[in-house]
This record gives C-alpha cells, structure tokens and sequence, in this order.
C-alpha cells in the first residue's frame, strides 16, 4: 500500500469520535471484558453513581483470577474472601445484564484466553479489561490495552475513554526460529535486549518473516508481554491465519457481516511507507530459549548464559544467584504451566510432547493449569492430562491459578519455581518464591531433570 | 463524583521518601474489599503498624502522630505513587480523607487516578517542599490560582493541565464530562453501526 500510515494509525484514526482540546481524542471501545478480582467495583461503583452500562451487549464478565483452580470448585476458594468477589461480581453482572461466563461454565477460562475461542476480539475492534495483559488479543490485529478500574466505568458509561496517543514502533523479527525455541523466547529476547521499559509510551506492531509464520497461539504468547515491555499494547496485522482462526466462533460475524468485515479487515496493516517513532528488528534465528534470572522480566539471558556481571545487588539477593553464575543446573522446587502466556491446547501438546514417557525428579511439585476449560476438555481427548499425570504433574481446572498470589494458594515460602508465566516480580507467585520464566518446553526439561534445563538437550536425542 | 476543588487549607503530613509505590500506600494482602471503600485500614499498612497484617499502630509512623489526625494533604517524595496502576491505592487515600499530594513529581497512571478521584496532584520543587516542612504551619492550596502559600506569605505556582483542573473545580469526572459528548458519540455510533454492524453485538442477538 502507499502511504505512510501505521497500522496502529489506522486503529486509532477509525476510532476518533471526536479530538479533544489539548489532551488526545475520545476514542471508540468496542469491547470490554471484566473479571471477578475487579468487575464487582467497577460495576458497583457505576451503579452507586446512578449510571447505566451504556451497551451490556458488549460488555463481558468472567471468573478466572480468584477462582479456585482444584476439581470440584465452588464459589468457595483459598483466597481469604475470594467468594465475595465472585458472588458480587455475578450479581452485578447479572443486574447489568452483562454475560458472564461462571464458575463452572464450559466457556470459563483465563479472559484472554476466552475471548479469542468466542470470537470476542476481532481484528481492527478496540478492546479493554481492567488488567494489563489485554494485550494478548492485539494478537488478532486489534487495539487491546489493560486499563484502570475508573477507566472501565468509563468505558462502559459511554462506550468511549479519554486517550492521549502514544507514539508508534515496530519490533520486526526477521529469519526464522530454530527447533526448541519459541514464541516465549522471541518476547523474552526483546525484554532481554531493550529493557523492561523498552516500549514505554508506545504502540508496538510486532512484524516480520519469524512473526507472521507464528499460529495466532503463538501471536498471542508474543503480544501478552507488551505490557511486561511497558508498551500500551502490541498488536500484529491480521492475515489469513487470523480469519481461519475467527470464522465460525461464536461472537464473530458470520454470513454476509463475515464478507464485509473481511473486506474491512485486509487493509489493517502499515504502509510499506509507514514513519513509525522507533524501529526494532531482531534476527529470529538467533534466539535461544530463555530464563530470567532476576525479579522483572528484562532480567533474563540464554539458558546456556549466566547471570550478568553487572546485574543488581537487590534481585540477586532477592533470587538467590550469584554474577557469572550459569543458569542452567540450578535446583527448582517447583513447576508450572499455565497463564495467559503459555496455557493454550499448542503449549499443552509441544510441553507434552517432551515427556516421551519421562518422569519429573524427585520432590519436585509440577502443577500443569490449563487456560481454559475448552482448552482443558480438548486436551483431554487427546490424553494430554495422562501425559502429564503420568509423569507426576497435578492436573487442574482451568483459571489463573498460581500465576499470581492473592493471599490463597501459592508455592511454598521462598520455593525456586520454573515458571510459563510473564512476571517474575518478587512474592509474585506466593510469598518470598523465586520464579524463572521460560517457555513451556523449557519448564518440562527443567521438572524432569530437576534443575533449570535447555530443552534443546532432551530434544537433540530423540525427535521430538 | 468527588467534591469540587477550590481552595484547600491544612496541615500538610510530611512522608517525604522518594519512589513511594502504590504497594506501600497498600498492600495487596490489604485489598480485602471488593470495591473502593472499606480499604482505609489498609492505607500505608506496612508502615503504619507495628507487624504485617497487625493492627497495633506504630508510634514512629507519621500517620499516628495526632498532630496530623485532620492533615488532607500529603507532602511527599518524587515518583510519588509509583509501582502498579492499582487505584486501590488512590481510593484508601481519598476514603482516608486525603484531597491533595504535593511532591516534586508523580508516576502518570497514580496522578491521572487522583484526578479521576477528586485528589489534586500538586507538583513543587523539593525546596519548597522542605521549606513548607519546616514551617510546620498550615498551607492554602488554591487551585484557580494554581498557588500554593504559606500564612507567611511564601507563595509557589504549580502546573496543571487544563481538563484535569475542571475536573477537579467543578467536581466532575471523566465520564461526566464524556458524557456532555452523548451527541457525539451517538452520531458516530451510528455511522460505524453501519459500516461494522458486526461489533453492535446486541442487534444480532
Ligand atoms: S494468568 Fe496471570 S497474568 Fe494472566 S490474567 Fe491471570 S493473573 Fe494476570
């Protein structure tokens, strides 16, 4: 196309309704989806002014963060509290006449997980959720950022917010990844390159050869950690691979709506042309699977590196490591697989696949929580849960799970854990755990041998 | 929607310490309500009390000094309000009875939360601030005039942008304001529901 404009242009210009003086526009939202840690106040909050939401039809709720993740859940869970959140949460969906997917619906599942399989997110549609990993969902070419609990009032009083453009960059990822690394890793890479706050005040497109041959499962692997990035979201122009995924899901256009909006969803991407603010371009064939070795997520190296030697006093002390220490070898106490990063039916069946029949080591606890309960029901039919039963991980229903501590369950105090999730910040997982974030694959070697482990190794004797 | 903010007059407390982050102003085992009250016990928890998750105030903090039991403003530290865009934390200063911060600079997710909240984030230089310190003496916030002054006569100008001082003078927020848009947003909702009936869910159903 010629031209000169960003795709993060065209997401913003076609939501304008209006400039405002001095501090941005009013931007359109599409979309918005709530959970049970904060619907309740937002809802509540509305309702207490006197306020309706303007548009229930496109306002969603879910049970994923509090909700316990172990069989035969109720609205009862381990969070001191917690069924508050889920019964207020219910009843103020309910009374707004919001569709929330419950404790126990089939739907139910991690927000961002849920929204792409119902077809909630669409290319070119803006989308917000009060929690910072919205950005998952740029995934599909759409504007989705996490914002505040007033914001969210906001939004869904008008059907609009207040919003100061950020600027524009693009990560291009050229080349193509190797065998053992994955989508995880390409954002980790970034992280580890360009710092925590590399995407600060911008809009990030994530483009190039080793992006657009990535499944949308892995796009959205890559998009969720915009936001670890300090971006106000990433995105990636939708394509072929993006429709085939949409059409046909639930809350996604069908018969005639689905021909236009095709239409309309082609041109989203940027001009050959397009003045972007900042330009980033890694060679994906150059990555390696990555650990962090610190307490944020640009804190991370090579599993083959060690820990730099101009690393901080403060988040050694906090992990435990040492400068010029390898990470690789080094004991864990605990394992997980799930969150929004990683806990899709692909991450489930390549970190299965590693097994071949392997156990986890001795004393290790490996907890394996799905992001979804289609995802978990899809995995089952195809024996995934035996898989990693077999080899000594618990099971459970799909939720946020361990992911973060809200004063429930959690690792036990000060435990190493071996981790799919995106922030490894301090008592993130339970009080005082030290987490090391990394790609499914590299969390299974890691349980088996017990210590941080390359995947690359378990792979190279057998085809995996 | 808050108060309006016109003119304050307090005793400002002193916590000048910088990069306070909003898991200081509360923690997380503190967010025990589901909604943006009943979260003033919580306020400065790890500090105010004696052990984590105690409730016996501890005597060396700020916050238990009766001298500034009635305080509404917060004299603090640069960075203020730093950390996680919970508005948990703007919500237990605000419930606290706190209208105002004045600090030589804030985390933008923390200020912009503030002014959603009725709270003027008031940005001085650190040797006004001492100066205000020292005196000990009541200060006048005057936000039309964007002053801060002491009886004495010492006087300071801060900046604000403009939405967020109408925001706070008429006490309004956000959505009031959008809303005053509803025209707007209702003619462009109009002409987009028909380019992109797809995204107006509730015509299908
Ligand atoms: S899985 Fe973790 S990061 Fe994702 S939404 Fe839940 S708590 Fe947040």
């Amino acid at each position: 196309m010629t031209g000169n404009k960003t795709l993060f242009d065209r997401l913003w210009d076609s939501h304008v309704v209006t400039d405002l003086t001095g501090s941005g526009a009013l931007i359109a939202i599409d979309r918005i989806f709530l959970h049970e840690r904060t619907g309740a106040a937002a809802l509540n909050a509305l309702a207490e002014a006197g306020r309706k939401v303007a548009d229930p039809a496109r306002v969603f709720a879910v049970t994923d963060h509090i909700v316990d993740t172990l069989p035969g859940r109720t609205d009862q869970t381990l969070m001191p509290g917690g069924q508050a959140f889920i019964q207020e949460t219910r009843a103020a969906a309910k009374a707004a006449g919001i569709t929330m997917f419950d404790v126990n619906d089939p739907d139910q599942g991690i927000v961002h997980v849920i929204s792409p399989e119902l077809g909630i997110v669409l290319p070119g549609c803006t989308l917000i959720a009060p929690d910072s990993h919205t950005c998952t969902q740029g995934a599909f070419g759409a504007l989705a950022w996490g914002v505040g609990s007033s914001e969210a009032e906001h939004a869904m009083a008008t059907g609009t917010l207040r919003l100061a453009k950020p600027k524009s960059m693009r990560v291009k990822f050229t080349g193509r990844l190797n065998r053992g690394v994955t989508p995880k890793d390409m954002i980790l890479t970034l992280l580890a390159q360009y710092g925590a706050a590399g995407g600060k005040g911008h809009a990030v497109e994530f483009a190039g050869e080793a992006v657009s041959a990535l499944d949308m499962e892995g796009r959205m692997t890559l998009c969720n950690m915009a936001t670890e990035f300090s971006a106000m979201s990433g995105f990636i122009a939708p394509d072929n691979k993006t429709f085939d995924y949409l059409e046909g899901r639930r809350y996604a256009p069908a018969g005639a709506d689905w021909q236009q909006a095709l239409a309309s969803w082609l041109v989203l991407r940027s001009d050959t042309n397009a003045i972007f603010d900042q330009e980033i371009e890694i060679d994906a064939s150059a990555i390696v699977p990555m650990v962090s070795w610190g307490t944020n997520p640009g804190q991370t190296i090579g599993v083959d590196g060690v820990v730099p030697d101009d690393a901080e006093a403060a988040p050694l002390e906090y992990i435990g490591l040492a400068r010029g220490q390898t990470i690789k070898g080094v004991p864990i106490d605990a394992a997980f697989i799930g969150s929004c990063t990683n806990s899709r039916l692909s991450d489930l069946r390549r970190a299965s696949a590693m097994f071949q029949g392997r156990k986890i080591a001795d004393g290790i606890k490996a907890i394996c929580v799905p992001g979804s309960s289609s995802v978990k029901r899809e995995a089952e039919a195809e024996g995934i849960d035996l898989i990693f039963k077999n080899a000594g991980f618990e099971w459970r229903e799909s939720g946020c799970s361990m992911c973060f501590y809200a004063g429930g369950e959690s690792f036990p105090d000060g435990s190493r854990v071996i981790s799919t999730t995106n922030r490894n910040f301090e008592s993130r997982q339970g009080p005082n755990v030290r987490t090391h974030i990394a790609s499914p694959e590299t969390v299974v070697a890691s349980a088996i041998a017990g210590v941080i482990s390359d995947p690359r190794d378990l792979m190279k004797s057998e085809l995996i | 929607m808050a108060e309006p903010f016109t003119i304050l007059t307090s005793l400002p407390m002193p916590l000048i310490r910088d990069n306070i982050d909003t898991d200081q102003i509360i923690p997380s085992r503190e967010m025990k309500s589901t909604g943006k009250t009943g979260l003033t016990d919580g306020l400065f928890a790890g500090w105010r009390y004696t052990e984590i998750g105690g409730r016996e105030p501890n005597p060396d903090f700020v916050m238990n000094d009766r001298a500034f039991a009635d305080s509404r403003i917060i004299l603090g530290g640069t960075n203020f309000g730093c950390g996680s865009s919970r508005e948990h934390a703007v919500w237990a200063l605000a419930e606290y009875g706190f209208r105002a911060i004045i600090a030589p600079s804030f985390a933008p997710i923390f200020a912009g939360n503030c002014v959603r909240n009725g709270i003027l984030p008031v940005i001085l230089a650190p040797e006004a601030i001492a100066i205000i310190e020292k005196s000990a003496a009541p200060v006048t916030i005057d936000l039309e005039a964007e002053t801060v002054s002491l009886a004495g006569g010492e006087n300071w100008a801060f900046p604000i942008e403009d939405e967020a001082k109408s925001m706070l003078l008429e006490g309004l927020d956000a959505i009031d304001l959008s809303l005053k848009m509803s025209e707007e947003i209702a003619t462009w909702q109009d002409a987009d529901r028909a380019a992109r009936p797809w995204i107006y869910l509730g015509a299908n159903a």
